[in-house]
């Protein structure tokens, strides 16, 4: 490769933000993990030093934090996540496509809705999260509502209920995570089968049944606890949920509407010739087209579910066990208890959740691009 | 006569012109109710020393929840103010002292002879066999129990005086639509139990706990577990929606009967609310901590590497000062930790505190800083959270107990 004039500009002209890039986001991500395998935080006298000795300790933080049983909280917060995530998504996706499709159907004022369905997604969740507090006073705001007409007054502790349900034991985690694993192997090895690509579906058919196996045989009767505990949904997160549902679903309803517009009119009129109802227009031509924008959708909001600390921070203040998330605990061991290394090995835990959202998507659209 | 007057204002000049420059940062978490306080003070020192400019840098956020985080990255990153708040005890010892932080203020006290103008105990409070190392600049109480007495002879009670005697009351008051005890979110739940175990182990239990002579797994610490429990059934449900100044609402207007909550409730009542102390409201020692005094207390000291460290000397001449402190401490709604201090400034409340607490043994709060780790006192609300969940008194005290060993409490 030649060194011509015109490469060394870009080059030079990359290398900038290459530079910022490998030091900012890459070494600061290496730093934390880094410190994530130290005990920094475990000894007083070093955790605030100006310049603290760490020890190396190995996965030990990670390992406290799945099976040591005073780190009961953030195992709550890793269910608490998954609940979270799931209903957020569902609310976003459900009504933002509601929304769309009834703007897209030539509502009179159609600019104006757009804008009022919209507006929320400019507010900071620290705003929305403040607002909705209010909303949900257990003496105030949604709970009085059914008495301006007469009714009595609602009783339920929105952000304040400690009612748990669907709950399940931590202790039977590895093996559903095992069965599930081996599910989408088996998944995988299916389609290569069915697109003809023998080698690639035995390898994954191969890996299927053995990880299969190795959940029947181990994980069942693996279990990092020494007593069960029990973990589930917290009724205390429906007001959280509401709060960023009606946040975020403003923007996924612009989202669907772009995607709406992009369908050629054609399309639809073909298929009304062929006879086809408004129901099965939208059920066989319309949703599939909009695959892709789900996907979209379901990558932006579920990584911010994942990482959401705002509007918890303001909803229900950070000391509130029934509403917790990772970010939230991540950023009291931290900062409150000095304790930097587990910290920052909740921070990982948080980078690869959100990698293993991102990534695969990543891959993905990167393959897509170049095989345009 | 005349010549040493002249002597004396030329030192004082040159003394002056010394510290007539520079600059003068003040970390604190006090604004809006508190800042007039803080004002006060820094309007004193900039008539002593009109030359440095004072620089105000409040983080807001109630006990310094959101200053301790801004606090610890710039002093992680070598950035220290010249001066910051911190709560006596084991907030400034177990973090900043024991990180080798601080500098030793030890000739200070007894150049100003502050060794006998403050309290022994408090004094050993802010003290480790190496030095003395900040300045107190005022108390707050934190076992009160709060009531209206109008309310209490309305509804047939008088104040407990144990928690038996409460828990015994609690039917007749649940029978009436009152609410026994009114707690807020989770840190006011942590400092009821403080009072609990206070009242449960006594003075000198209590300061065994934190010493390791009693283990949280202990029979007599369990049972900590199992009055507060009782004490909790008699509680609203809706604690975590409420901050401390929703709680003390429903106790003035008359939906709950009782509240335990540190005096800062008694600047409120009186300033916020504009209450009588006495008639608008009433206090008790929490049942069963009669004669003592769980005591927290703000002060400040001189971080290694401050960039103006005279100028924060002269800073905390002045917060020790009897001027300062009664300047400061009215405003507040705490008193002086000095034992000359002039009650009659104070209202009646803090004069009754004042006496208490040159009376009464003195014993620090777990929830407000002065008794534990920061990393022990942050995860106990784990532990709180845990007890919650579970209402399993052993649950809770094996996690106390695994949390004190797991972060060294009795180094």
């Amino acid at each position: 490769m030649k060194l011509t004039r015109d490469r060394v500009t870009a080059i030079l002209m990359l290398l900038p933000s290459v530079v910022l890039l490998a030091v900012f986001v890459y070494g600061f991500i290496g730093r934390t993990f880094y410190v994530s395998l130290t005990d920094w935080g475990q000894d007083p006298t070093q955790a605030l030093a100006l310049d603290p000795q760490l020890h190396f300790v190995g996965l030990k933080n990670y390992s406290d934090l799945f099976t040591n049983f005073i780190e009961t909280r953030f195992r709550q917060d890793l269910v608490n996540t998954f609940f979270f995530t799931v209903l957020f998504l569902v609310g976003c996706l459900g009504l933002g496509l509601g929304l769309a499709v009834l703007l897209d159907r030539g509502v009179k004022g159609e600019g104006l809705f757009r804008t009022i369905f919209l507006f929320p997604f400019a507010l900071a969740f620290i705003v929305t999260g403040t607002i909705w507090r209010w909303m949900f006073q257990p003496e105030g705001g949604i709970n009085v509502l059914p008495t301006l007409i007469g009714l009595p007054k609602l009783d339920f502790g929105w952000l304040t209920s400690r009612v748990q349900i669907l709950r399940f034991d931590w202790n039977g985690l590895p093996f559903v995570l095992g069965l599930l694993l081996a599910a989408v192997l088996a998944l995988l090895a299916w389609r290569a089968f069915r697109r003809g690509q023998g080698l690639r579906g035995t390898v994954s058919a191969v890996l299927a049944s053995l990880v299969a196996l190795w959940a029947l045989a181990v994980l069942r009767h693996a279990s990092p606890l020494p007593y069960p505990e029990r973990h589930g949904f917290n009724l205390a997160f429906i007001g959280i949920i509401i709060a960023a549902v009606w946040q975020m679903s403003g923007y996924t309803m612009a989202l669907y509407l772009a995607g709406l517009r992009g369908i050629p009119e054609e399309l639809r009129e073909a298929a009304r010739v062929d006879g086809a109802s408004e129901w099965q227009l939208y059920r066989y031509v319309i949703l599939p087209l909009l695959g892709p924008i789900s996907l979209s959708a379901m990558i932006i909001l579920g990584h911010i579910s994942l990482k959401i600390f705002d509007l918890v921070f303001a909803m229900a203040g950070p000391d509130h066990a029934a509403t917790d998330v990772p970010a939230l605990l991540m950023y009291l061991r931290s900062f409150r208890a000095n304790q930097f290394a587990q910290g920052a090995a909740i921070a990982v835990v948080l980078l690869v959740m959100v990698a293993a959202v991102i990534i695969p998507y990543l891959v993905s659209s990167l393959r897509g691009e170049v095989r345009r | 006569m005349k010549r040493l007057f002249a002597l004396v204002a030329v030192l004082g000049l040159v003394a002056g012109m010394a510290h007539a420059q520079g600059k003068l940062e003040i970390f604190s978490w006090w604004a809006g109710d508190e800042g007039p306080a803080l004002q006060a003070l820094i309007d004193l020192y900039k008539q002593q020393h009109p030359g440095v400019e004072v620089i105000n840098a409040t983080v807001t956020g109630g006990s310094g929840v959101n200053a301790r985080a801004v606090l610890k990255t710039r002093m992680l990153g070598g950035d220290p103010p010249d001066s910051f708040q911190v709560h006596a005890g084991q907030e400034l010892i177990g973090t900043w002292v024991a990180a080798n932080r601080m500098e030793d203020l030890t000739s200070l006290f007894q150049q100003q002879g502050w060794m006998s103008a403050f309290p022994q105990n408090l004094i050993d409070l802010i003290s480790t066999p190496n030095g003395i190392w900040s300045v107190p600049v005022n108390i707050h109480r934190s076992n009160v129990m709060w009531y209206v007495p109008a309310n209490l002879q309305k509804w047939g009670v008088q104040p407990p005086t144990s928690w038996d005697d409460f828990l015994a009351m609690c039917p007749t008051l649940q029978s009436q639509g009152v609410t026994p005890l009114v707690v807020g979110e989770n840190w006011t739940v942590q400092h009821l139990w403080e009072s609990v175990a206070v009242a449960t182990l006594g003075a000198q239990g209590w300061n065994d706990l934190w010493s390791g002579k009693i283990q949280f797994t202990d029979p007599q610490a369990v049972k900590v577990w199992d009055v507060f429990g009782k004490v909790l059934a008699c509680t609203n449900s809706d604690a975590s929606g409420l901050s401390w100044q929703q709680a003390t609402d429903r106790v003035v207007n008359g939906q709950a009967a009782f509240n335990v909550m540190g005096d800062w409730a008694a600047g409120y009542m009186t300033t916020t609310l504009k209450l009588d102390p006495g008639t608008g409201f009433g206090w008790e020692a929490s049942p069963g901590t009669q004669g003592v005094f769980v005591m927290l207390a703000d002060s400040f000291g001189l971080p290694k590497g401050a960039p103006d460290p005279q100028n924060t000397m002269a800073w905390l001449e002045l917060l020790g000062s009897k001027q300062g402190q009664d300047a400061f401490n009215p405003l507040k709604g705490s008193i002086s930790p000095r034992l000359d201090s002039d009650l009659s400034l104070y209202n009646a409340y803090s004069q009754s505190a004042a006496k208490d607490w040159q009376s009464d043994t003195i014993v620090g709060s777990l929830v407000h800083g002065a008794v534990a780790k920061e990393a022990f006192m942050s995860q106990f609300a784990d532990v709180m959270n845990i007890y919650l969940a579970s209402q399993n008194s052993e649950q809770a005290a094996n996690a106390a107990q695994a949390i004190a060993n797991q972060v060294r409490l009795y180094d």
